[in-house]
Formats: C-alpha cells, structure tokens, sequence
C-alpha cells in the first residue's frame, strides 16, 4: 500500500461521522444460545442468547435469584465442580462451543479469569498469589515473573500499596484491597475475558470506586462480563445490560437504552424500582 | 426490671457452675501432673538415658525401651500419616456425597473409636502367629493401624473447613484438581492438620495394649525389628506392677519422660503450625 493510499483511508476514516457508522472495533467474542441450566432438578436458566462483545463491558442485572450469576458460571464451567449441576446449549467462545464434551476445562479456565463477590486471597504472599495463576501454564525466569506480577499489580491499582510487602500474607489486606489482589491475580495469566460476580458488592464506596475505574481501564483490553445487584453501577460502568428475571433473559441492550428506553415493561419496573 | 435481674441472677449461677466444672477438670490434672512429677523426677538421671533395662536389685536405665518406643512411633508415624492424609483428602475433596465415602467415613469412625487392644489381637493373629515370634514390625504395624484413623478424621475435618469460594478461585485460574489441593486446600488447612499428625503420635505414645501383643518387651539392647522390642509403655507396666523398689521408681521416671514428650510435641506442634501458615 503506497503512502498516499495510507493517509486517503485514514483520512476517509476521519472524515466518517462516528454516530452514523456501525463500530468497527465492535466484535462478538461470545454468544450464549439457548442456554438452559439445571440445579439437580430446578431449572435455573431458560433458553438464554445473548452475546458478549470484545473489548466492551456487559452488566448482569436482576433480583436475587433470577439466574445473573448462574449465568456467569456457565462462562467457564465452574459449576462442574460440583456433581448435579449442568447446562445444556452452547456457548461459543471464537467459534468454539465451550460447553461440548472435549472441551478441557483447565485450558479453558485458564483463558478465563473470575472475580468472586467475597474477596478469595490464597493463603500465601502477596507475590505467590499473583505468580500462583502464572506458574500453572507458563515456565518464566525470575525477573520474567517478577516483572509480570508487578505488572498484574499496577494494573489493579494495588502495586503502590503492596510494593514493600510482596512476600507477606494476602491475607493481611484489608477488604478492598484483597479483592484487587483477587483481580490482579485474574489479569496476571492475561485472560481473554474477563467475569467478575458482584465484584463491589462486600466493599465500603471508596473502595467500590476504585474497582469501577479499574473496571473502566481494563475494557480497553477484555471481554468483561459483570453481575451486580447495584443498578448505579450497571449504568455507570458498562456498555451493554441484560436483565434477568426468574431464569429467563427479559431484554438485552445497549446500557444506555434499557436505562434510558426500556423495551420490556418489566426491565422499566425494575430499574425504577417499582419491584426487585 | 425483674427480668433483668432474673437473668443477672442465671447469669451469675451458670458462671460459677461453669467456672466450678473447669476447676474440677483442671484439678485432677494438676493432681496428676503433680504426682508423677514428685515420683518421677528422682528417676531423671544420665543413667535412665545411658543404660539399658536392669534385673531386680540393679542400677539400669531406660535406653532400651526409650530407643524401641521411638523407633515404633516413628515407623508408626511415617506410614500411618500419609495414609490417613491421603484417605482424609479423598473424603474431603473427592467422595463428597457419594454412597462410598459415606461407607469409608463410617468404618473410619468404628476404627476409631476401637478399644486399642483389639488392635494389638488383631495384628497378633496377622503378623505375630505367622511370624511365629513377636517383633518390632508387628508393634509399629498395631501404632500404625491407631494412627490412620485419628489423621483421616482430623485431616477430612480441617478440610470440609475450608470455603468453597477459595477451591472455586483456584479452580477458575485454570488449576488442575491436585494442584488445587495441594496448594491451596493443604495450606488452608496445615495448621489443622498438623495438630492431627500430633494428637495421633501423642496417642500412641503412650498406648500399651496394642505393644503388649506385638512388640512384647525385651530385657536387652536390640535393634532387630524383626525381634522382640522394649517401649515406654510396656516396661512402665511390667515394672509398676513388680514388687521391686527400683523397678516402680523406674516406671515413674519412663510415665515421666512419656508426658514430658508428648507435652512438648504438642507446644511444638502448634509453634510449628502457626509459624508456617500466614497469620490474619
């Protein structure tokens, strides 16, 4: 490509009106279909589609018991820990059905990081807790590890606070900062996407803050998927919403529309309050 | 009003009966303590650590016994720790709810609660009839069989405590099912069950019944596991019972030194734990 062609499509691309053209950098990294979810007997799911988008942040949101953090399990099979517990449908992660029987879990998990709502440090240094996730798929020199896990911490907005007590307990944190551990431990293996299960809920303000404007610069590099029972904060930090009600997806939209034009009756009972 | 006094009334009554229970408790071990320290510490000497058993009427020591008991507990230890860790772990990580584990939960808890002396018949009829003479092996087998019951409940115990949430974490980072044992589920629980291995070793330390079966006893120095073996707890019954004067001042000091050790495995024990798991 000569020059002169380079600055013609840089500048059409300037000159397009970013409103009136579809984003390019939108792109599917996930899409839930038909995707129902069995406790034992109870069906908790029913016939779930939706998709998650790259680089984009979706919210989860509904009454307690509707099936949003269900859901989030289903994205990296973390319910097969446990016997009587299933999903049937597919979900397809890069065009790949993540929910077919080959599927290594392990692998799997590994592109995957999760955030749970209570704070989950291990019972190890500060340092071991970010390197634990490392050390399972990749052999790294010292310095190589420790520039990762300094990254992982910077990133998380806990390297300044932490920096001179590496080799101490986790556990010695305080509350919000055990969860941004919990969340620099999750970037450490650089997932692809990126789930965090009410990730603010067990915290004070400040500290919910922070993880929101962490959750603002990491959209820039994940697929993020959020459940939260706070509906300031489904519209403050994510780009598209999904309501959820007794297992079933009412409606699926851009933020600013379900927050601002609700489809579905039901989502506008909710998000003003008028029930959940 | 009077409710509030009527409760400061129950309140008062159940502390000095709690206080009063505790007292009761704590006296008989003082009493217990106190006497076999008041009988037992003439017996400290270098010669009880120096020379070997002694026939009536003759200065001796312990060695022989001392050496056998230790020697029994350790192989005792070895081989029965990573047994009921392993079997533990299976209960707790891989048999949850399962018909089958609820089984090897439930012969477990009769093992456990198996007077000892059984034990020591049992392996009498297994390893001593058809040896056809009594050994150290057969005595550190009977331990072993003690040991594996205490370390399978205390560790499946430690680790049923240890939240969900943390094997989820783990799990989701992508680690294989051992790995999230191994480093996250044991260093939760280490301090647990390490307490286990403890109480176990201290069980055993002292178990007399399942030796007298096995091990026997033996009057001189010996190293052969594969031939009768002197231990604390057989020699402290043989020689309390005897009518001889030095024999019982013997078996004060051997009741002694058993006491002392388990006393100060157990305070090591918990230094050690508390010491290797990151405290709060």
């Amino acid at each position: 490509m000569s020059p002169a062609t380079a600055r013609q499509i840089m500048s059409l691309a300037r000159s397009d009106p970013p409103e009136t053209r579809t984003d390019p950098s939108l792109r599917q990294k996930v899409l839930i279909r038909d995707v129902d979810f069995f406790y034992g007997a109870f069906k908790a799911l029913k016939n779930i589609t939706m998709p998650l988008h790259d680089k984009r942040v979706t919210a989860f949101i509904g009454p307690s018991g509707c099936g949003k953090s269900t859901l989030l399990r289903v994205l990296n099979r973390i319910y097969e820990l446990y016997p009587g517990q299933r999903a049937s449908g597919e979900v397809i992660i890069d065009g790949e059905n993540i929910l077919s029987r080959g599927m290594d879990l392990n692998l799997l998990r590994a592109r995957i990081g999760m955030v749970f709502q209570k704070p989950t440090p291990f019972p190890m240094s500060i340092y071991d807790n970010i390197a634990f996730g490392i050390r399972l798929y990749e052999r790294l020199v010292h310095h190589e590890l420790d520039d990762r896990v300094e990254s992982a911490l910077r990133r998380a907005a806990l390297w300044d606070e932490v920096k001179d007590k590496l080799r101490q307990s986790g556990l010695g944190l305080s509350g919000g900062q055990q969860q941004r551990l919990c969340i620099a431990r999750a970037i450490a293996v650089e997932p692809e996407i990126l789930l965090l299960d009410e990730p603010a809920s067990a915290l004070d303000p400040i500290s919910t803050q922070r993880i929101e404007e962490l959750i603002a610069e990491l959209k820039a590099d994940y697929c993020i998927a959020i459940v939260t029972h706070n509906m300031q904060q489904a519209a403050r930090s994510s780009d598209y919403t999904a309501f959820m009600y007794l297992g079933e997806l009412i409606e699926f939209d851009e933020t600013e529309l379900i927050f601002t034009r609700p489809k579905q009756k039901h989502t506008e009972d909710y998000i003003t309050g008028r029930f959940g | 009003m009077a409710i509030y006094a009527q409760r400061r009334l129950i309140n008062a009554v159940v502390m000095v009966l709690a206080m009063a229970a505790t007292g009761f408790g704590v006296l008989w071990l003082v009493l217990v303590l106190w006497t076999l320290l008041w009988n037992g510490i003439a017996a400290i000497t270098p010669a009880l650590f120096s020379q070997t058993t002694p026939p009536p009427g003759s200065a001796g020591g312990l060695l022989n016994a001392i050496f056998g008991s230790v020697v029994m507990t350790l192989i005792a230890t070895l081989v029965g720790t990573p047994t009921g860790i392993l079997a533990g772990t299976f209960l707790a990580e891989y048999s949850r709810g399962s018909r089958f584990g609820e089984l090897v939960r439930f012969i477990n808890d009769i093992l456990l609660s198996a007077p000892s002396i059984i034990v020591g018949l049992f392996v009498y009829e297994l390893m001593v009839i058809r040896m056809g003479h009594f050994s150290a092996w057969a005595g550190a087998v009977a331990l072993a069989i003690i040991v594996v019951p205490v370390v399978v409940r205390t560790t499946e115990d430690m680790l049923n405590l240890v939240p969900n949430a943390l094997r989820e974490a783990a799990a989701a980072l992508g680690s294989p099912k051992w790995k999230v044992i191994v480093m996250v589920s044991y260093r939760a629980a280490i301090q647990g069950m390490v307490t286990g291995v403890m109480l176990a070793v201290a069980r055993i330390a002292g178990e007399t019944a399942p030796l007298l079966f096995t091990a026997l006893n033996n009057q001189f120095w010996s190293i052969n596991l594969n031939a009768p073996m002197a231990n604390l707890p057989v020699v402290i019954f043989q020689f309390a019972m005897s009518p001889y004067a030095d024999w019982q001042v013997l078996a004060w000091g051997g009741a002694l030194l058993i006491t002392i050790t388990v006393l100060f495995l157990n305070i090591g024990a918990r230094a050690l734990a508390s010491w290797s798991t990151f405290k709060q």
